[in-house]
């Protein structure tokens, strides 16, 4: 019944708002980063720390970065591994 | 115990100047002393909007360059008592006003005034940069669509990396009926994109550009709902917490049966 009162009142098509709202959203991941290129320095420097902790990295080659595709945006990190620690399991 | 507020936006023609002039005449019906300042030198329009345009002798530029004091410069609204105007040039560009400039005029009419505000200039140039330079609180006007709203992005981090922490937005041109039928984004939406606090929404009306066409400011006109938000705005300003106001006092049925029913 919901369901029926749901679908007699709603458009067929979602409307322009919702395509805004992506847009907006996606173009916003770009502004900011490219607006403070510090934000992925920071990130990258705090990734290694991270990360040392279980393994041995190429600092030099590793490679973080923003890439877009269709309808979203994704962080990609390649990151060279030298070496896992060992670590013992608790 | 004065404030030095700016209002900016990023992209032109969203509301900044009719958003300084309502709020400007709004803290001076609740009898506070404001001085606003056109700081959109070289496209001035603060001053027909108050509909004071007839009365400038002297301008911010000469006040800078000593030809006149400031007090000389300021224009007194003779409909709102304790309403000053300190307009700007038509015919000189930018570059005229520095930020050190700004912050000296500020320093100056705070000693005079409960509230000195800033219209900015649109943009993130020279004249942006003088009046966000001088000013310790900002409010950031956008309208609900995407190009509005990424620049106002843009310069809510440019205020922030400026110290100019917690600007507020206020939402210019809401059209309520667009929102209920999913072709515009809701306060909501933007709220949740720009992550800061919302000052006040004003409706798109028709009634605001009869109001510019007189010189005379919505705020004072009790019968108009952009009216109506505008004073709000003022209480909130003053530090009342005034509840959004319904901005379709006549909805359908139709509407009304949807939100009874939970459904959006
Ligand atoms: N809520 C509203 N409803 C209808 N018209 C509006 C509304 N707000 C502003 N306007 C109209 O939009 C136009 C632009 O407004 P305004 O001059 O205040 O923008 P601005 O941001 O100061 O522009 P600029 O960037 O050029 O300085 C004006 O004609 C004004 O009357
Ligand atoms: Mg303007």
């Amino acid at each position: 019944m919901l369901d029926f009162i749901t679908r007699l009142f709603s458009r067929e098509s979602p409307g322009s708002k919702s395509i805004a709202k992506e847009r907006l959203r996606l173009v916003l991941v770009h502004d900011r980063a490219n607006v403070s290129p510090q934000l992925l320095q920071l990130l990258r420097a705090d990734l290694i720390q991270v990360i040392s902790n279980y393994m041995e990295i190429d600092e030099e080659n590793l490679d973080v970065s923003l890439e877009k595709y269709e309808d979203q945006v994704a962080l990609v990190a390649n990151i060279p591994v030298k070496r896992m620690k060992r670590v013992a399991s608790s | 115990m004065s404030e030095v507020i700016v209002v900016t936006s990023g992209k032109g023609g969203v509301g900044k100047t009719t958003v300084t002039a309502n709020i400007g005449c709004g803290l001076a019906m609740m009898g506070h002393k404001v001085a606003l300042i056109d700081a959109d030198t070289g496209l001035r329009n603060l001053d027909v909007v108050l509909g004071l345009e007839n009365r400038i002798v002297y301008d911010l530029t000469d006040v800078i360059a000593g030809n006149c004091r400031l007090r000389q410069a300021l224009i007194k609204d003779k409909r709102y008592e304790g309403l000053h105007l300190l307009p700007t040039a038509q015919t000189k560009d930018k570059s005229a006003v520095q930020p050190e400039h700004m912050i000296s005029l500020s320093e100056e009419l705070r000693d005079l005034f409960d509230y000195v505000i800033l219209d900015c200039p649109a943009g993130i140039e020279q004249g942006f940069k003088s009046a966000i330079a001088a000013a310790e609180k900002a409010i950031v006007v956008t309208t609900p669509e995407v190009a509005a709203i990424r620049d106002a992005d843009r310069v809510i981090g440019l205020l922030e990396s400026s110290g100019l922490n917690d600007p507020k937005v206020i939402i210019n041109r809401m059209r309520t009926k667009m929102v209920d039928r999913g072709d515009m984004m809701s306060i909501e939406d933007i709220l949740d994109i720009l992550g800061i606090e919302l000052l006040g929404v004003i409706p798109d009306d028709e009634q605001i550009i009869v109001g510019t066409n007189r010189g005379e400011p919505i705020v004072g006109n009790d019968e108009s709902l952009s009216g109506k938000a505008f004073r709000n705005i003022v209480m909130r300003i003053l530090g009342e917490p005034v509840p959004l106001l319904n901005l379709e006092p006549n909805q359908g049925f139709f509407l009304k049966l949807k939100k009874i029913i939970g459904f959006k």
